[in-house]
C-alpha cells in the first residue's frame, strides 16, 4: 500500500517535472520569436529611423527653388537643378543599354542556349558579375569609357557604365520571368508552324513582361541611387550648367550632344554637400537623401506590388 | 535537264523557308552576342586592372606592396604598403559582420520557422526595400547620426571612425544573410521537422537542432556572401570612417579602407597614367581578388555542400 503510494507520488512528481519542462520550453519559443520579431524589425527601424533623420534635417529646403537652384557657394541658395536633370539624362543612358541587351540575353540563355561549357560559362560569368562591388565597375569605365574609348566624363560613360552594373539583375530577372512560362505555350505555337523567334517573340516575350519590367525597375532604382561608381569616373561636383536640350525646334528636333556633355547626378550632388565641414550644407545633403529615398522606395514599391499582381493573376 | 530540276526543287515556299532560316540564325546570333556581353564584362575589368596595375607595379615592388605599413601614394615621400587600407577593410566589415550574422541568423530562422504566411509575406518585401536604399543615404546616417549617438557613449570617439561605419553597414548587410539563410532553411524537407515535432521538439528545438545543422551549407554561403559585399562597400565607409591611410584594427579610430581610398583619388584631379591613378587600379585588384575569392568559395559551398534529401 505504501509502495503502491510512494508510487503514485514519484508519477506526479515526475509529470509536475515534464509539465515544467514543457512550460519552460514553450516559454523559449515565445522568447525566441521575440527576439526573432526584434531582430526583423532592426532593419526596418533603421530605414525609418534614416528618413526621419533626413527629413528633419532637411526640411527647411523642401521648396521649389531648391529644384530650380544650380549649385553654388552658398548653401542656402544651392539647388539641385542640374542634379536631377543630369540624373534622369543618365538614366536614359542607362535603360537604353541595359533593357535591350540583358533582355537579350536573358532569352538567349533560356530559350536558345544549348546545355555545354559555353553556356556556363555565360552563367557563371553573369552571377560572378552580380557580386562585384559597383566601384569596380567604376575602375572599369574609368580604364575603358573616360580614357580607352575617349568617352570622357560624360552622361553616355555614366549611363554606359550604370547599364553594365544592372545588366546582371536584368539578365537574372528576364530568366526567372521566362522560367514561369509553360512549355505547352511553346509547344502549341511550334504546332501551328511558328518559328522559334516567332514564339518568342510573339509569346514567351510578351507572356514574361511583368516579369520583366519588374527587374528593370528594380535596376533602375539601383542605378539612380549608386555613387561609387560615378566618382570613380572623376565626374565633376561643381555643375553649374545644363547639358544641351535632347529636344530641338529645328529639324531633325534631335539632338545627341548632350551625351558628351559634363554633368552631376543626385547621389553625387548630396555626396558633394555631405563631404563639406560646413553644417549648412549637411541640410542641403540631408534634403537630397530624403529625395533619393522617396524616389527608390516608390520604384522598389512599385516593383515588389507588381511582382505581388502578377504572382496573383496568372494561372497557367 | 539538270537546269530544269533546280527549277523545280526550289519552290517559292522553299525559298522563303531558306530565308526564314537565315532570319533564325542572324536573330540567335544577335542574342548570344548580348549574353557574351557578361563574359566581356569580366574579361574586361580584369584586363584593365591588370593592365593599369602592370604600370604600378613597373615602379613598386610587389613586395613592397603586401608588406609595407604605410600607403602614401600621393605625397612627396611615396610608399606604397597597401596593409593599411587592407586593415582598415577587415576592421569595418568586421563589425559589419558582428552585427550582421547574429542578426540576420536570428531574422532567417524566425522567418523561416516561426513567422505565419502574413508575416513573411508582409517582412520580406520590407527586408527588400532595405536592400534598395542608396549607400550614400547609410554614409549620411553614419556620419551625422549613429557617430553622435556614439560619441554619447564614449565621449572620446572622433568624428570619423570605423565603428559607426562598420554598425551602419552591418544593418545594410542584414537583409542579405537573411534572404540566402531563409532560402537554405526552407529547403530543409518538412519532414525532418515533422519528425522532430514527432518526438516532442518545439519550434525552437527542431530550428536549433534539426533545421539549422540541415542547412549549414547554405547559412555558411550566406556569410561569405556577406563578407564580400562588406569589402566591397564604399559610400558607408568612405564618408563615415575616415580618409586617412592608417594600419589600426582599433574600430573607434578612423581608417581609409581600399574603397575609400579609391574615392578619395578618383575626387581629386589626378593626371592620367601617372602613379597616383595607377594606385587606384592596383587598390582595385586586390579588392576585386578579394570579393571575388569570397563569392567564389560562397558558390562552391553553397552548391557543392549542399545536403542532398
Amino acid at each position: 500500500m505504501a509502495v503502491t503510494q510512494s508510487k503514485k507520488a514519484s508519477v506526479l512528481a515526475d509529470l509536475d517535472a515534464v509539465r515544467s519542462m514543457i512550460r519552460r520550453h514553450k516559454f523559449n519559443d515565445l522568447v525566441f520569436a521575440g527576439i526573432g520579431l526584434i531582430a526583423l524589425m532592426i532593419g526596418l527601424l533603421t530605414l525609418l529611423t534614416l528618413f526621419v533623420d533626413l527629413v528633419m534635417d532637411g526640411y527647411p529646403r523642401f521648396n521649389l527653388q531648391f529644384f530650380s537652384d544650380f549649385p553654388s557657394r552658398r548653401a542656402g541658395s544651392a539647388g539641385l537643378l542640374s542634379a536631377w536633370v543630369g540624373s534622369i539624362l543618365v538614366m536614359a543612358v542607362t535603360f537604353l543599354s541595359a533593357v535591350p541587351v540583358g533582355v537579350a540575353a536573358g532569352l538567349y540563355l533560356e530559350e536558345y542556349a544549348p546545355k555545354n561549357w559555353f553556356s556556363d560559362l555565360i552563367e557563371i560569368n553573369v552571377s560572378n558579375l552580380a557580386g562585384v562591388p559597383s566601384i569596380i565597375y567604376g575602375l572599369l569605365a574609368l580604364g575603358l569609357f573616360v580614357y580607352g574609348l575617349d568617352l570622357g566624363q560624360s552622361i553616355l560613360t555614366a549611363g554606359l557604365t550604370l547599364g553594365l552594373l544592372i545588366l546582371p539583375t536584368v539578365i537574372v530577372s528576364t530568366r526567372e520571368a521566362i522560367r514561369g512560362i509553360p512549355v505547352a505555350i511553346r509547344e502549341a505555337a511550334y504546332a501551328v508552324g511558328a518559328t522559334k523567334w516567332q514564339v518568342v517573340s510573339d509569346h514567351v516575350v510578351k507572356y514574361s513582361q511583368g516579369g520583366i519590367l519588374t527587374g528593370v525597375i528594380i535596376g533602375m532604382s539601383r542605378a539612380i541611387g549608386e555613387t561609387a561608381p560615378i566618382i570613380t569616373i572623376g565626374a565633376l561636383t561643381f555643375i553649374a550648367f545644363l547639358p544641351p536640350a535632347p529636344v530641338t525646334d529645328v529639324a531633325p528636333f534631335l539632338n545627341f550632344e548632350w551625351l558628351n556633355s559634363a554633368f552631376t547626378v543626385l547621389p553625387i550632388q548630396m555626396f558633394n554637400w555631405l563631404s563639406r565641414p560646413d553644417h549648412a550644407f549637411h541640410i542641403n545633403a540631408a534634403a537630397t537623401g530624403a529625395i533619393i529615398i522617396l524616389v527608390t522606395l516608390l520604384m522598389n514599391g512599385t516593383a515588389i506590388y507588381l511582382r505581388y499582381k502578377i504572382r496573383k493573376n496568372i494561372k497557367w | 535537264m539538270l537546269n530544269n530540276l533546280t527549277e523545280l526543287s526550289i519552290s517559292p515556299r522553299l525559298a522563303k523557308n531558306i530565308r526564314r532560316n537565315v532570319k533564325e540564325r542572324v536573330i540567335e546570333f544577335i542574342l548570344m552576342m548580348a549574353a557574351l556581353s557578361a563574359v566581356f564584362t569580366t574579361f574586361a575589368i580584369v584586363a584593365i586592372l591588370l593592365y593599369e596595375s602592370f604600370g604600378f607595379f613597373e615602379t613598386v615592388s610587389l613586395v613592397e606592396f603586401f608588406t609595407g605599413t604605410v600607403w602614401t601614394p600621393l605625397f612627396e615621400d611615396a610608399h606604397y604598403g597597401i596593409m593599411p587600407l587592407i586593415a582598415g577593410t577587415l576592421t569595418t566589415s568586421f563589425v559589419a559582420l558582428a552585427v550582421a550574422v547574429p542578426v540576420g541568423t536570428i531574422a532567417a530562422i524566425y522567418l523561416s520557422e516561426f513567422a505565419s504566411h502574413k508575416t513573411r509575406e508582409i517582412t520580406k518585401p520590407v527586408l527588400e526595400l532595405l536592400v534598395g536604399v542608396p549607400t550614400i543615404a547609410f554614409g549620411y546616417f553614419a556620419l551625422l547620426f549613429v557617430t553622435p549617438l556614439l560619441q554619447i557613449i564614449y565621449p572620446d570617439l572622433p568624428g570619423f571612425n570605423m565603428l559607426s561605419a562598420g554598425l551602419v553597414m552591418g544593418v545594410m548587410i542584414v537583409p542579405y544573410i537573411a534572404s540566402v539563410a531563409e532560402d537554405a532553411m526552407r529547403a530543409v524537407p518538412m519532414s525532418m521537422r515533422e519528425g522532430s515535432y514527432a518526438m516532442g521538439a518545439t519550434r525552437f528545438q527542431t530550428a536549433l537542432r534539426v533545421v539549422t545543422p540541415a542547412a549549414t551549407s547554405g547559412i555558411v554561403a550566406a556569410y561569405i556572401l556577406a563578407v564580400s559585399r562588406a569589402v566591397g562597400e564604399t559610400m558607408v565607409v568612405a564618408v563615415a570612417a575616415g580618409q586617412q591611410p592608417t594600419l589600426t584594427f582599433d574600430p573607434t579610430e578612423g581608417a581609409a579602407t581600399i574603397t575609400a581610398y579609391i574615392v578619395q583619388v578618383a575626387m581629386g584631379d589626378l593626371p592620367h597614367a601617372s602613379i597616383g591613378y595607377q594606385s587606384i587600379f592596383a587598390a582595385g585588384l586586390v579588392l576585386f581578388a578579394m570579393t571575388l575569392t569570397f563569392n567564389l568559395i560562397g558558390h562552391v559551398v553553397r552548391k557543392k555542400y549542399r545536403e542532398q534529401y
